[in-house]
C-alpha cells in the first residue's frame, strides 16, 4: 500500500453522506441535511485539492512523465481466471483532474442549494440524492476497470434519474426522468456489449492490461480482435464503436441527445452539476480514458470525430432557436461537448500530434466552470422571475448585479473571447483540427460564431431587452449561499485558461510546449465577436428584428425550433413500432395462442375423458360386458399369433 | 452436523400450528418457526464455510444415507453443495418474510400457515436430496399445498388458475418422473439400478438413453422454472395467488425447476445437454425477450411483476444453456437474486394491494408522497430488476452476459446480445409501473389517508433489502460460495467434450 490510500475517502465520504441523509435525513435532521452535505464536500474537494498537489507536483512525475499510479485495487467479482471486475482508483493526469473538477463543481452546487432549494419539503432526500450522485461519479472518475466504470456509469443514470424527477409530482418531470434513463440505457446496451468484445479478446477487464495488450500489435490479443470481422468491419471497431455508443448517449451525442434538454425538469442545481459540468462529460472522459486503443483503429476515430463534429453544429443551431433559458443552455452543452469529442477524434497517441486528446481535456475543465456558472446563474434568475421563458425576462441587470457580471464572465468565456477560460481550450481544439481536417476545422470555427450568437441572444434577453414584470414578492438575488458560488466561479472563468494545463494533461504524459500564435487566433476571435455583434444588434433592445428574421426564415427555423423532429420520430419509433408492433403482438400472442394451446390441450383432455366415461359406469354388468370382449379379442390374437 | 433438521423444524411447526387455538397463536409459532429455520441456516452456511476453509474438498458435505425402501433401491440421502446451500439461504429469508407480510392473514389462518410452512419443507428436502426418488418426493410435497393457497385464499379468477397451476406443474412433474425412471433402469451400479444422484454422476449414461431421457428432464423441470413455451401457469398463478403464496412461487418454486435442470438434467446427462444446447439456449432467449415485452403491456402490477419474472428466470436456463462455468454461475446467482428480488416485489405490492385495494396501474398514482417507506421499497425492487449496480440483479446479470459470451458460436452471441438488450426493455417497464404508481399526482383523494408499512411489512422488506444489497455491494461470498458446486458440474461437462 501507498501514501496515497486516504484517496479512497474521497468516494467513501459522499456515500457515507447519502447513506445518513437518505435512511435518517427526513426524521431526524432535515434542518442541517443541507450543512452536512456540503461539510462532506468541503472534505471532499480538500482532499482532492491534496491529491493534485501531491500528484502533479510531488511524486506523479517519473523520469518527466506522469506515470499511472494504482492507488487501491481489490478483487470484486470474478468471472474466470484474469477476468475479473475489480474495485480500485488509479491515479493519472485526467482522473486527478476530474476529481477536482467533480468535488469542486459538486461543492459549489451544494452551497448554492442551500439558499436556493431553502424550504423544499424534501430537502433532506435532496442532498442524499447530490451525495449519491457525486459518489458515482467520482468512482466512475478513478476506475482501475472498464466494469468498474460501468457500474459507476450506471449508477450516476440512476442519480440522474431520481434529480430530475425529484418534482415527482410533475407530470413532465416524470417523463423526462424516465426518458433520460431509457434513452440512455439504450445507449448503455451498445457499451456493455462493447466491454464483451473486448473483454473476451484481450481476456482482462482491467483497463492497464487492456489499453496494453489491445495497442501492442505483435500481440497475439490484438491480433485475434483486429483480424477478426464482422460485416466486413473488424470487431476492434466494432467493440470501440459500440463502447463509444455508450459514451455518446451519456455526453447527448446526436442521435441519442434528446434526453438532455427534457432533463432541465430537474432543479437547475442539479442541471448545473449533472447536465453541464460532469455526468454529461462522462462520454467524453470514456474515449479519453480508452485513447490508446481508440487511436489504433481509424474508423473508431473517425467515427468520434464525426458524430462530435455533427452534434456541436446542430445543436448551436437548434440553441438559437430556443426561448426557455435552460434548453438554450442544454442545447449549448450539447455543442460544447461535441467540440470535445471530435476534438478527441482528430488526435493521436502521443507527442504533438496528442494536441487534440488535450485540447478536449482542457475545454473539459474550463467548460466544466463556466457551464456551471451559466446554469447557477440562469438558476438565480428562474428564482426571481418564477419562470424559464425568455419573455417573461428582460433587463434584470439592475436588479441582479452580481448575477449579471458573473453570467456576463461566462458568455465571454464560452464565445472564446480572451482572455477568458474559454478562448483557450477552444483555440487547442481548433488548432488541432486544423492539423488533421481542414473541414472539420471549418465547420468547428463557423460553429463557434454561432456559439457567440447565441449566447449573447440569451444574455440580451434576460439582462437588457425590455423590462421583466416581476411577479409576487421580490427576491432580490438571494442568500449569500446563493451568490458566493456565482462570484467563485465567475472568478475561476477568467483564470481556468491561464492554467498551463498542457504541462500535466496529455495524451501519453509528457508535458507539452503550446504558445498562443496570434495569426491562428485571429479569425476565431473575429468569428465570435460577429456573433456577438449580430447578437447585440438584433436583441439588446426589444424590437421585431428578430420576428422578421424568424419568419424570413420560414420552415428551416420552425424545424430547429422544433428540433428537427428528432423527438417525434423517436416517438413514432417507440410509441408505435415498439408498443404497438411489438408488445402488443407479444401480449396477444401469449394471452391467446401460447396460453390457448395449453387451455385447448386441457379441453381436449377434458373431452376425451368426457369421450370414455362411460365406460366406468359403475354397472357390473358392462364390466362384465368388457371383460368378456377382452378375452375374446385376447383369445382371438393368441389364435392369430400362434398360427 | 445433521441437515435432516431442515426437514424437521418446518414439520414440528407445521404440527405445532395445528394443535395451537387462534390466530395469535398461530403466526407467532409460524413466525418463531422460520426464524429458527433461518438461524439454523445461517449456522449450515457458517458451518460449510468453515469446513470448506478448513480443506474439505468433498462434492458434497454433511451426508447421510438411509436405506428408506430397499426392495427398489431407494435411500434417504442427503447433502449438501455451495449450490444447494445458497439456495437454502434464499429459502429460509423468503420463507420469514413470506411469515410475516401474512401477519394480518385471518382467513383460516391456521390452514393458511399450516400450508405455507409445509410447503417449505418440501422446498427444503428438494434442495438436499442426493437421492432422485427423494428429490422427486419433496417436488410433490412442495407443488400440491400451493392449489390450496391459491384455491382458497386466492383473489381473481382463481379457481381456474389453481387448477391450471397444478395441472401444468403435474404435468411437469410427470415428464420429470420419466426422466427420472429413465435414469433408474439404464444404470447399473454393482448390479442393481439407484436412484442415487452422486453414483449416477460417476457412471456414463448411454448416449442414446441421455437423448430420450434428457429432454423430459429438462422439459419437466423447465415448466417449473417457466420455460417458454409452458410458462403460462406463471402469470395467472402468481396474479390470483395470496401475497405470500405469490412470493414462494416465484421465490422458491420456480427454483427448484431451475435447480433441478442443473443439478439433474445437465449434471446427469452432459452429452444430451451439448446435443440439445442451441434448444435450451433458442427457447430461454425468446422467454427472456418475449416476456419482457409481454411486461410491457400489462396493467395489473401482479401482472407486470410474473411476466417479467419469465423473462428474468429465462436467464436461468439461458445461462445453464451456454455450459461455460462463468454462465452456470451466473444461473446460479440469478436464482438466488430473482429468488430475493421477486418475493421483495410481490411483498410490496401485496402492501400496496391491501390499502388501495387495486392493483391497476392506471388507477394508482403519487404513492411516494403518502406512503414513502412502501414506495422506497418499490423503486429498489423496481431498480433490483433492471439491473441497478448495488443490488443482486447486475452481478447476476453481468455473470451470466460474461460467461455466454465466453461461448464462442456466433448465434449463441446474437442470443447474447438479444438477451442483453432485454436490459433496455426492463427499464422501460420497470420505469413506466414505477413513474404510474409512485410519481405524479395521486389520483384518488382516498390514497391521501393511507397509512405507511407497519412493523412486521418493515421487518419483512428490510430482511430481503438486506441480503439483496449483500450480494449486490460483496458479490465475491455468493461466488465463493457456489464455485466449487459449478466446478463439479462444469468437469462432467467439459470430460464429455474430449
Amino acid at each position: 500500500m501507498n501514501h496515497y490510500s486516504y484517496i479512497a475517502l474521497i468516494p467513501i465520504l459522499p456515500l457515507a453522506s447519502f447513506l445518513l441523509l437518505g435512511l435518517f435525513g427526513r426524521k431526524y435532521f432535515k434542518a442541517y441535511a443541507g450543512l452536512l452535505g456540503t461539510a462532506s464536500l468541503l472534505a471532499v474537494t480538500v482532499l482532492a485539492l491534496i491529491t493534485a498537489g501531491q500528484y502533479f507536483f510531488e511524486d506523479g512525475k517519473v523520469n518527466g512523465v506522469y506515470q499511472k499510479i494504482i492507488a487501491l485495487k481489490y478483487t470484486w467479482l470474478q468471472f474466470a481466471p484474469g477476468v475479473s471486475i475489480d474495485m480500485g482508483i488509479v491515479l493519472d493526469p485526467i482522473s486527478v483532474m476530474m476529481l477536482v473538477v467533480v468535488s469542486f463543481v459538486s461543492l459549489m452546487v451544494h452551497i448554492f442549494s442551500l439558499g436556493y432549494m431553502k424550504g423544499e419539503e424534501r430537502f433532506a432526500t435532496y442532498y442524499a440524492f447530490l451525495s449519491l450522485f457525486t459518489f458515482s461519479m467520482l468512482g466512475l472518475v478513478i476506475a482501475t476497470n472498464i466494469f468498474q466504470i460501468y457500474m459507476f456509469w450506471e449508477l450516476v443514470g440512476v442519480s440522474s434519474f431520481l434529480l430530475i424527477g425529484y418534482y415527482f409530482d410533475k407530470p413532465s418531470a416524470v417523463a423526462a426522468s424516465k426518458k433520460a434513463f431509457i434513452v440512455t440505457r439504450f445507449a448503455d446496451l451498445g457499451f456493455l456489449i462493447g466491454i464483451l468484445i473486448l473483454s473476451f479478446h484481450a481476456q482482462t477487464l482491467d483497463f492497464a492490461t487492456l489499453i496494453e495488450r489491445l495497442t501492442a500489435p505483435q500481440s497475439s490479443y490484438f491480433m485475434s480482435i483486429s483480424t477478426a470481422s464482422f460485416l466486413g468491419i473488424s470487431v476492434l471497431t466494432w467493440g470501440l464503436a459500440l463502447v463509444f455508443m455508450g459514451g455518446a448517449g451519456k455526453s447527448a451525442m446526436f442521435p441519442l441527445h434528446i434526453w438532455l434538454p427534457d432533463a432541465m425538469e430537474g432543479p437547475t442545481p442539479v442541471s448545473a452539476l449533472i447536465h453541464a459540468a460532469t455526468m454529461v462529460v462522462a462520454g467524453v472522459y470514456l474515449v479519453a480514458r480508452l485513447f490508446p486503443i481508440f487511436s489504433t483503429s481509424e474508423a473508431a476515430l473517425h467515427l468520434v470525430t464525426y458524430v462530435g463534429l455533427f452534434s456541436a453544429f446542430i445543436a448551436a443551431i437548434i440553441a438559437c432557436t430556443q426561448t426557455d433559458i435552460k434548453r438554450v443552455l442544454a442545447y449549448s452543452t450539447m455543442s460544447q461537448i461535441g467540440y470535445m469529442m471530435f476534438a478527441l477524434g482528430v488526435a493521436k497517441q502521443g507527442g504533438e500530434e496528442g494536441l487534440g486528446y488535450m485540447g478536449s481535456m482542457f475545454h473539459l475543465f474550463t467548460h466544466a466552470f463556466f457551464k456551471s456558472l451559466l446554469f447557477l446563474g440562469s438558476g438565480a434568475v428562474i428564482h426571481m422571475v418564477h419562470s424559464n421563458e425568455m419573455k417573461d425576462m428582460g433587463g434584470l441587470r439592475k436588479l441582479m448585479p452580481i448575477t449579471h457580471i458573473s453570467f456576463l464572465i461566462a458568455c465571454l468565456a464560452i464565445a472564446g473571447v480572451p482572455p477568458f477560460a474559454g478562448f483557450f481550450s477552444k483555440e487547442e481544439i481548433l488548432l488541432a483540427a486544423y492539423h488533421t481536417n481542414k473541414m472539420v476545422y471549418a465547420v468547428g470555427l463557423f460553429t463557434s460564431g454561432l456559439t457567440a450568437f447565441y449566447m449573447f441572444r440569451l444574455y440580451y434577453n434576460i439582462f437588457w431587452s425590455k423590462e421583466a414584470h416581476i411577479h409576487g414578492e421580490h427576491h432580490g438575488e438571494g442568500t449569500l449561499s446563493m451568490k458566493l458560488p456565482l462570484i467563485i466561479l465567475g472568478i475561476l472563468a477568467v483564470v481556468a485558461g491561464f492554467v498551463p494545463f498542457s504541462h500535466f494533461v496529455t495524451s501519453d504524459g509528457v508535458a507539452l510546449e503550446t504558445h498562443i500564435d496570434y495569426a491562428f487566433s485571429a479569425l476565431p476571435v473575429a468569428f465570435g465577436l460577429a456573433g456577438i455583434a449580430l447578437a447585440t444588434y438584433l436583441y439588446k433592445t426589444a424590437n421585431d428584428k428578430p420576428a422578421a428574421i424568424a419568419n424570413s426564415l420560414g420552415g428551416l427555423y420552425k424545424a430547429a425550433y422544433k428540433k428537427f423532429y428528432i423527438d417525434e420520430l423517436y416517438l413514432f419509433i417507440t410509441k408505435t413500432i415498439i408498443f404497438n408492433l411489438i408488445g402488443r403482438p407479444a401480449a396477444w400472442f401469449d394471452k391467446n395462442v401460447v396460453d390457448g394451446l395449453m387451455n385447448g390441450l386441457a379441453a381436449l383432455t377434458a373431452k376425451i375423458s368426457e369421450m370414455i366415461k362411460g365406460l366406468q359406469s359403475g354397472k357390473v354388468q358392462s364390466y362384465a360386458l368388457y371383460f368378456f370382449g377382452g378375452v375374446l379379442a385376447l383369445a382371438a390374437m393368441f389364435l392369430y399369433l400362434w398360427k | 452436523m445433521n441437515l435432516s433438521f431442515l426437514i424437521l423444524i418446518p414439520l414440528l411447526t407445521a404440527i405445532a400450528i395445528l394443535v395451537a387455538k387462534g390466530t395469535k397463536q398461530v403466526r407467532t409459532i409460524a413466525l418463531a418457526g422460520s426464524v429458527l429455520q433461518l438461524g439454523a441456516v445461517l449456522n449450515l452456511f457458517w458451518q460449510y464455510h468453515v469446513t470448506r476453509a478448513n480443506g474439505n474438498n468433498a462434492q458434497m458435505l454433511f451426508e447421510d444415507d438411509y436405506t428408506w425402501f430397499s426392495p427398489l433401491n431407494i435411500h434417504y440421502h442427503i447433502g449438501v453443495d455451495g449450490i444447494s446451500v445458497a439456495m437454502i439461504l434464499l429459502t429460509s429469508l423468503v420463507v420469514v418474510a413470506g411469515v410475516l407480510v401474512s401477519w394480518a392473514q385471518d382467513k383460516l389462518s391456521k390452514e393458511f400457515f399450516f400450508l405455507l410452512i409445509f410447503l417449505s419443507m418440501g422446498a427444503y428436502g428438494f434442495f438436499i436430496s442426493l437421492d432422485l426418488f427423494t428429490l422427486f418426493f419433496f417436488l410433490e410435497v412442495a407443488v400440491i399445498p400451493k392449489f390450496l393457497l391459491i384455491g382458497i385464499w386466492g383473489s381473481g379468477k382463481k379457481e381456474y388458475s389453481a387448477m391450471k397451476l397444478a395441472l401444468m406443474l403435474m404435468g411437469g412433474s410427470g415428464f420429470i418422473f420419466i426422466g427420472l425412471l429413465g435414469l433408474y433402469f439404464n444404470t447399473n451400479i454393482n448390479g442393481a439400478h439407484s436412484f442415487d444422484l452422486l453414483q449416477i454422476a460417476k457412471v456414463p449414461v448411454p448416449l442414446a438413453v441421455q437423448k430420450i431421457f434428457f429432454p423430459f428432464a429438462f422439459a419437466g423441470f423447465g415448466i417449473f422454472t417457466a420455460l417458454f413455451p409452458f410458462h403460462t401457469w406463471v402469470p395467472d398463478g402468481h396474479s390470483s395467488a395470496p401475497t405470500a403464496a405469490s412470493m414462494f412461487l416465484a421465490g422458491i418454486s420456480m427454483k427448484l425447476g431451475g435447480y433441478g435442470c442443473l443439478r439433474v438434467a445437465t449434471y446427469l446427462m452432459p452429452q444430451a445437454a451439448h446435443e440439445y444446447q442451441w434448444i435450451i439456449i433458442l427457447l430461454s432467449c425468446i422467454g427472456i425477450i418475449y416476456g419482457a415485452f409481454a411486461t410491457m403491456m400489462q396493467k395489473d402490477l401482479k401482472y407486470i411483476n410474473a411476466y417479467s419474472s419469465v423473462s428474468h428466470t429465462g436467464f436461468v436456463l439461458f445461462g445453464i444453456g451456454m455450459l461455460t462455468q462463468t454462465a452456470i454461475n451466473g444461473a446460479v446467482m440469478q436464482m438466488v437474486s430473482h429468488g430475493l428480488m421477486t418475493a421483495l416485489f410481490f411483498a410490496v405490492i401485496g402492501m400496496i394491494y391491501s390499502r388501495t385495494h387495486t392493483r391497476m396501474v392506471d388507477q394508482l398514482g403519487g404513492l411516494l408522497k403518502v406512503i414513502p417507506f412502501i414506495s422506497t421499497v418499490f423503486m429498489i425492487a423496481g431498480l433490483t430488476s433492471l439491473g441497478l449496480p448495488g443490488f443482486s440483479g447486475f452481478v447476476a446479470e453481468m455473470t451470466v452476459f460474461m460467461g455466454s459470451w465466453q461461448n464462442p458460436d456466433g448465434w449463441y452471441r446474437i442470443a447474447t446480445i438479444l438477451a442483453c438488450a432485454s436490459i433496455v426493455v426492463t427499464a422501460v417497464y420497470i420505469l413506466r409501473a414505477a413513474g404510474k404508481t409512485l410519481m405524479g399526482p395521486i389520483t384518488d383523494s382516498h390514497y391521501n389517508v393511507l397509512t405507511d408499512a407497519n412493523w412486521s411489512e418493515k421487518l419483512a422488506s428490510g430482511l430481503l433489502i438486506i441480503a439483496i444489497v449483500a450480494i449486490g455491494i460483496a458479490p465475491f461470498w455468493l461466488t465463493d460460495l457456489i464455485g466449487p458446486g459449478t466446478e463439479a458440474i462444469m468437469n462432467k461437462l467439459m470430460a464429455v467434450t474430449h
